[in-house]
């Protein structure tokens, strides 16, 4: 057995001695019990000192014992499991903790950058504004990489975190935050109507403030009985959750929470390494309990910065819950009732309280009496204008002070080691401010509180000011069970805290000399709020952004009410006047990966697949990423690159027949007695008197008038529709024509139904297409009685199918639609009797170039935001008879300008080149900068005109057929001649093909 | 107005730093002004800043409804690049990108222009081509920009996955000249600028009404009572349409909320400005060490700033995605912003159906980078009548002339 740890006093506390554990802390071998936090493991060996704060790098030490702290941040773990900026408060202690401070160069002890201490006059909030300016390029060169290096907190840990994250979604008709003795008699409440009751905790063990004292009882029963008793009984109630390690971080709309959960703590991650780190829960919870304490605050004197100063009730903290003293001779400094309460509670824990420092003339009367007959000093009407030390506290000088907290002549110094102090309490509101609810300056209890409680939300115990054990318990309780529409259980007699804290208006004692710090980790003191308020910089969101008050990582959590009372004085308003800055969310740093969860990496998204998929990877098929799909781009044979497979697809199927896997085509089914009249109000061409077996191309546009998505329609029956849209367009189709349905047109009886994946999809082309699909289907396949722009539904390959007779290529063509399941046997047996045709497989990329030969455009390649029907060469497909989404857009005298970009075909003068795609059009020779005219937006060799050919938006286009223009390759200008987007077949009559 | 500079912070520092001077006065509203700003972000006090600078006006007010700077200004992620597609939108936020280079030294105010670089990535053949288009676009117009490769990007940027294993990146677009501002020093220097010029800049003062005239302007009417003036130019972002509406004039901006996060603070790890339209996020790193982290808008309009959460869970995935080193840090602290969007998603400097009454809006999730050319150009239309030469396409009536601007492929994912 080690050596008991110097502070660490005989009995008590919240830590279990038989678990011994050893820990690393900047390369030191230490000892501490579980249930110690890092914090406290250290503190029990006389550690204070442990950080360096943010502009000044200042000696720091631990300042409080819970996620407010603001000075002891560290860095824990190793490789890419070493995480930066942790509260050595919130980490528990585990077996092999390796544990180090960070911001410091060369070492804690030595650190560089603490001359910034001695620079400080010429380092006043804001002096980055006001200097670096020249020379101009400096800034960025030489001054900006001197401060990024000097700023900054941790390191990140430069590897992949190799841990996992996990999500859940969840509801709870009630979710009570905090587990304190408020929270607990909600959750305790509200969990015997048997509704689902959820409870978070941030800190591991639950309790709240009662693991802080001794000698509290509720229900007669000692606290620490009835914090046991409620566990199990929670426990035993399965409509309860209890989660502890779970931070409530933000409040959202509509009862949504955010909530994490710790799963595994620090430097215990490794021996369940496939298990998940954290979990994110969204919760839906539309009623709540707000039991989030209070968090008490520092006073602003010179140097509270110290090493050995901590809040008084976070030194309490340390030796009730952890039996470890802040040191052998403590001072406690106070403005309210509370500092005696801590004070007391440590006499009892065994400390050695030499004095109490109190800025009120006249001090609490029993409280003050006991500790007199303590042996306690009190300094009534005093302050401390100055403490003492660097690593470490030494001494103070307390004076006394008049009424606007100057400190007078006169006095004493005296020696300690430890300072405790106690500002007043700022009750924890953030997750109904998150929502919006109006804070209000509560004069009695010198804090700010929720005016007004948002719907659903009800705030009880210190969240709401009520600091007396008696009254969190029963509003606690009382909230509970009405949140679930119960009363209130009755509970015996409780014995705790007082309520009233008489907190001073003084927080702030003036002093001559000497940095007395608000925000403690920022560095920003009160002489810095002034500099800002004598500069214009009033608003508090000004003060805040200008002396970077509040902007810790803490969040202001100890700082902001200091700063609003010094603002407060300084400028002579009253506290709501100047009001507070806005809480957001989180309430404290949450992991950024928990918000991904596990969608990373390969799951990112998913990755579709179509139901041939796996057959073109038989076939040695190479794949595009199409949004979320994978499409076979083309199917390489043994030596060919992309090019020479592309050219023998395309060649195949304009000389024979080919085939391609068409199902990532979007497919929507629109049905319902309306379902005809939708269609004629969101596409350009009309609809209503298209019979059932008929397709049509059509066009969608935006209010704007420009092209929004294309396809073809089929009509099924009366009522009933089949649409197809881009691949990458399927969604946004979807959501658009939701969009006019549900907003719009409620009065049209419609439903859309997405069937991407309930139908796979083959393309065939060709020629000879018709003689290799007709002996496998039963449906006539003739030219007159199976006309182009129809459909069909029978069987194929003893599959039920949809054939639609439409071509994306110019050639005879078919679309055939079937279940998934059918479609391999489909492929395989085109394969079999199209074999004496030399059917060939083809991918994405053939299918560009053949439908480019058409001059049939792709939507969302040859067009761009602006580009209308009429810019395509698609007027013909636009209704003059009837009103649509966007024909108004269309109409206008811009949208029909001479001069717009229009769509045009280009010939390369060199018959050999083929343009890139976004390469710029204009005159000449095209030395930048030139005006652009604009640019090629489909491009390709072509194996039947032997020559590259290219597709392109080009300023007044359509009247520039027969006219060179240059193209801007490789910084020369090409010249190209303008035709028309038609390479092939003009009059159309590939279409028909060779009959079966 | 006092000069900073280090000598005299300096001198101020053996004086106890007790003798600087306000950076802006708080006035009492005159009767009447010459022109009146509304909204004072960035645009609006660069605005007044310009009219006094350049067009020799000197009584101008600025009225802000609540602290200044404390809109979007104040809200932003500070990208400031000028690859836009368009050849209108490129000549203003090129115009704009090279008065950053010397906004310091032009408004005596240390606005921290940091031209780090941004790269946009590139996930898809499709994404591939568009960048490579934009990248050619610019270059013919004079606009600095380049292609990187997979490798070159590996080497730019050695932190980030490259080859991650879906929608792996590559390649991307490179704007060495662009980068990062600070956002709340902007604000600062041109208000503490306008205002040695004699602007009175009045905060908490609300404009909730027009006096108008015969169809032109004479007027507002405030919290703290009417005021008069010649000219009114509105510049108030999210709530655009509020005060057009109060005028008697609709526009077609939608209004909704945009939101944005920050770590907690690191040393350097990140040294350029990355960007991903396809799994929209993007991330930067700011001079105090936190990263700063943003996406795409909410999709419903509104005026809350506050965004729905899976929208920014989305934009942190999509940054830990491409950084597996980030995944283990944490999210300080996340915000919102009320963003001002036009149809073609391009701004609007303009004249309105009011005569003397002109509106600068519509800059949407990306007008940060823009603020001193817009403030520039918009100074320039309400002094002369007539666009400046740079903003010639961006007025409101190319709504219903059709002659938009197009740029949602550059503000797909924003800024
Ligand atoms: C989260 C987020 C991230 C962004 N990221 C970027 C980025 O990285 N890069 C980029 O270039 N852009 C970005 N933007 C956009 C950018 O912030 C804005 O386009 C730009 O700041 C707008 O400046 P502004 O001066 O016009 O508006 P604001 O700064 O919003 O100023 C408008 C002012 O008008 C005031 N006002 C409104 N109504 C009234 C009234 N009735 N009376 C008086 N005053 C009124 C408002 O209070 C406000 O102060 C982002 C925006 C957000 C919200």
């Amino acid at each position: 057995m080690k050596a008991v740890a110097k502070y660490r006093l005989p009995s008590g506390g919240h830590i279990d001695r038989s678990q011994l554990l050893q820990f690393s802390w900047g390369g030191r071998t230490l000892h501490g019990f579980h249930g110690d936090t890092l914090a406290s493991a250290l503190l029990a060996h006389g550690i204070h000192f442990v950080g360096r704060s943010f502009k000044y790098h200042r000696p720091r030490g631990i300042y409080t014992a819970g996620v407010e702290e603001p000075n002891a941040l560290v860095t824990v773990g190793r490789n890419g499991r070493m995480t930066p900026n942790l509260r050595a408060t919130e980490v528990l202690l585990t077996e092999g903790l390796n544990a180090v401070p960070q911001n410091a160069w060369p070492s804690l002890d030595f650190d560089l950058l603490s001359v910034n201490n001695f620079l400080s006059p010429f380092l006043p909030a804001g002096f980055y504004y006001k200097t670096f300016m020249s020379p101009a390029a400096w800034w960025h060169k030489r001054y900006e990489p001197m401060i990024r290096r000097s700023a900054g907190l941790g390191c990140a840990s430069g590897q992949a975190d190799p841990d996992s994250y996990e999500r859940r979604y969840a509801y709870a008709e009630v979710l009570v935050v905090g587990g304190g003795a408020a929270g607990l008699a909600a959750a305790h409440a509200a969990g015997q109507s048997g509704k689902r009751v959820v409870l978070v905790e941030q800190d591991w063990l639950l309790g709240g403030s009662l693991l802080a004292r001794t000698g509290e009882t509720i229900d007669g029963e000692p606290a620490r009985a009835w914090l046991a008793k409620m566990q199990r009984e929670l426990a035993a109630m399965d409509n309860v959750q209890v989660l502890p390690n779970t931070t409530c971080f933000a409040a959202y709309e509509h009862g949504m929470w955010g909530l994490l959960e710790r799963l595994r703590h620090h430097g215990t991650e490794q021996d369940k390494p496939n298990a998940p780190r954290q979990r994110m829960w969204w919760l839906r919870a539309p009623r709540s309990v707000i039991a989030t304490g209070a968090i008490e605050r520092p006073m602003v004197f010179a140097n509270n910065d110290l090493p050995g100063v901590t809040l008084a009730s976070s030194a309490a903290t340390y030796a009730n819950r952890f039996a470890v003293k802040p040191g052998d001779r403590t001072i406690v400094f106070t403005n309210n009732n509370s500092g005696y309460v801590s004070a007391l509670s440590l006499i009892e824990a065994g400390v050695e309280v030499k004095a109490i420092v109190d800025t009120r003339p006249a001090p609490s009367g029993a409280m003050a009496q006991r500790l007199l007959e303590c042996g306690v000093t009190i300094f009534p009407g005093h302050g401390i204008s100055r403490a003492r030390g660097w690593h470490d506290l030494h001494h103070l000088r307390i004076a006394p002070i008049d009424e606007e907290g100057v400190a007078q002549r006169g006095g004493v110094l005296m020696s300690c080691d430890s300072l405790a102090v106690s500002g007043g309490w700022s009750p924890v509101i953030h997750l109904p401010s998150h929502q919006g609810a109006k804070v209000q300056w509560n004069e009695e209890q010198a804090c700010f509180i929720v005016a007004e409680a948002p719907a659903g939300m009800a705030i009880v115990g210190g969240a709401a000011a009520s600091f007396a054990l008696a009254q969190a318990v029963q509003e606690g309780a009382t909230a509970g069970a009405s949140a679930v529409g119960a009363t209130a259980p009755a509970y015996g007699a409780i014995h705790g805290a007082e309520g009233a804290l008489d907190c001073d208006s003084i927080a702030w004692i003036k002093g001559k000399r000497g940095k007395a710090f608000v925000d403690l980790q920022n560095d920003s003191t009160a002489k810095d709020l002034a500099l800002a308020i004598r500069e214009g910089y009033e608003s508090i969101e000004h003060v805040k952004r200008y002396t970077t008050t509040g902007m810790a990582t803490d969040q202001g959590k100890l700082a902001n009410v200091n700063a609003i009372r010094i603002v407060s004085k300084i400028r002579g308003l009253p506290m709501n006047e100047v009001g507070v800055t806005t809480f957001r969310a989180p309430y404290t740093p949450t992991t950024l990966a928990a918000f991904a969860g596990r969608e990373l990496d390969d799951f990112l998204q998913p990755e579709r697949i179509t139901p041939l998929h796996d057959w073109s990877v038989t076939l040695g098929a190479a794949f595009e990423p199409v949004g979320q799909w994978m499409r076979a781009w083309y199917y390489p044979k043994a030596g060919e690159d992309m090019h020479r497979a592309v050219q023998r697809e395309s060649a195949a199927v304009r000389e024979s027949v080919g085939f391609m896997d068409a199902s990532t085509l979007g497919k929507i089914e629109v049905r319902g007695k309306d379902a005809a009249e939708f269609l004629n109000r969101v596409y350009t061409n009309g609809m209503l008197k298209m019979p059932a077996g008929a397709c049509r191309y059509g066009l969608m546009l935006n209010e704007e008038g420009t092209l929004f998505d294309d396809g073809v329609i089929s009509r099924l029956a009366d009522d009933r529709f089949f649409i197809s849209t881009t691949t990458g367009g399927a969604p946004r189709v979807l959501a658009w024509l939701e969009l006019w349905l549900q907003t719009e047109w409620t009065d049209l009886e419609v439903w859309l139904t997405s069937i991407t994946e309930q139908w796979a999809a083959l393309a065939l082309n060709g020629p000879k297409a018709r003689k290799v699909l007709q002996p496998l289907t039963d449906i006539d396949l003739g030219h007159e009685a199976f006309p182009y722009m129809r459909f069909r539904e029978g069987q194929v390959c003893g599959a039920k199918a949809r054939i639609l007779r439409v071509s994306f290529t110019g050639e005879l063509g078919y679309e055939i639609h079937m279940a998934p399941e059918a479609a391999v046997s489909v492929a395989e047996d085109l394969m079999e009797t199209g074999a004496e045709y030399k059917i060939t497989p083809y991918g994405t990329e053939s299918m560009h170039l053949l439908r480019a030969e058409k001059g049939f455009i792709i939507a969302g390649q040859d067009n761009e935001g602006t580009t209308t029907p009429d810019d395509l060469g698609l007027s013909g497909l636009c209704s003059t008879k009837k009103d649509y989404v966007g024909r108004r857009g269309a109409e206008r005298a811009g949208m029909r300008r001479e001069d717009r970009k229009q769509l045009v075909g280009l010939l390369p003068e060199n018959e050999t080149l083929v343009l890139p795609e976004g390469v710029p059009l204009g005159a000449g020779e095209l030395t930048p900068p030139f005006p652009i005219l604009g640019h090629v937006t489909s491009s390709y060799m072509s194996p039947t005109l032997k020559r590259g050919f290219a597709m392109g938006l080009l300023r007044r286009g359509h009247k520039r057929h027969g006219e060179t223009i240059s193209a801007l390759v490789k910084g020369a200008a090409v010249p190209c001649k303008i035709v028309p987007p038609m390479f092939l077949d003009p009059d159309g009559e590939r279409l028909r093909g060779e009959d079966a | 107005m006092q000069k900073y500079s280090a000598i005299s912070l300096a001198y101020h520092a053996f004086r106890g730093h007790r003798h600087w001077q306000r950076a802006w006065r708080s006035p009492e509203p005159r009767q009447h002004y010459d022109v009146i700003v509304v909204g004072a972000g960035g645009h609006g006090l660069g605005t007044a800043y310009y009219l006094a600078k350049h067009h020799g006006l000197r009584k101008i007010a600025v009225l802000e409804r609540g602290w200044l700077g404390g809109g979007n200004t104040g809200r932003n992620t500070t990208i400031i690049r000028s690859n836009y597609l368009q050849d209108e939108s490129g000549g203003l936020y090129e115009l704009a990108r090279s008065l950053w280079e010397t906004l310091s030294q032009e408004v005596n105010y240390n606005v921290m222009f940091s031209p780090r670089g941004v790269l946009n990535l590139c996930h898809d053949e499709h994404d591939l081509k568009g960048v490579q288009r934009r990248v050619l676009a610019n270059q013919a117009s004079g606009i600095e920009g380049e292609f990187l490769t997979p490798a070159q990007i590996k080497k730019e940027v050695p932190e980030m996955h490259v080859a991650c294993p879906r929608l792996p990146v590559l390649g991307a677009s490179l704007q060495r000249t662009a980068g990062t501002a600070r956002h709340d020093a902007v604000a600062w220097g041109y208000a503490r600028a306008a205002d040695a010029l004699g602007v009175d800049i009045i905060e908490q003062c609300t404009v909730n009404g027009f006096r108008i005239e015969g169809g032109k302007v004479r007027g507002v009417e405030t919290t703290r009572g009417a005021i008069e003036a010649d000219k009114v130019a509105l510049v108030p972002a999210g709530h655009a349409s509020v005060l057009a509406n109060l005028a008697g004039f609709r526009l077609p901006i939608e209004s909704r909320p945009l939101q944005a996060l920050v770590s907690e603070p690191l040393k350097p790890c990140l040294n350029t400005v990355i960007m991903s339209g396809a799994i929209h996020g993007y991330v930067s790193q700011s001079d105090k060490g936190e990263l700063v982290i943003g996406g795409g808008a909410d999709a419903y309009n509104g005026y809350a700033q506050r965004g729905s959460p899976h929208v920014l869970a989305g934009s942190i995935g999509a940054v830990c995605h491409l950084f597996p080193q980030f995944r283990r840090l944490r999210m300080l602290r996340s915000w919102g912003g009320v963003v001002d969007i036009a149809p073609d998603a391009s701004a609007i400097l303009s004249p309105t159906p009011v005569e003397n009454l002109f509106i600068n809006c519509g800059w949407g999730t990306g007008g940060f980078k823009a603020t001193p050319g817009s403030a520039l150009a918009f100074a320039h239309l309400v002094a002369n009548g007539s666009p400046h030469p740079k903003a010639e396409g961006f007025t409101l009536n190319r709504f219903a002339s059709g002659l938009i601007i197009d740029e949602h492929s550059a503000a797909a994912v924003a800024h």
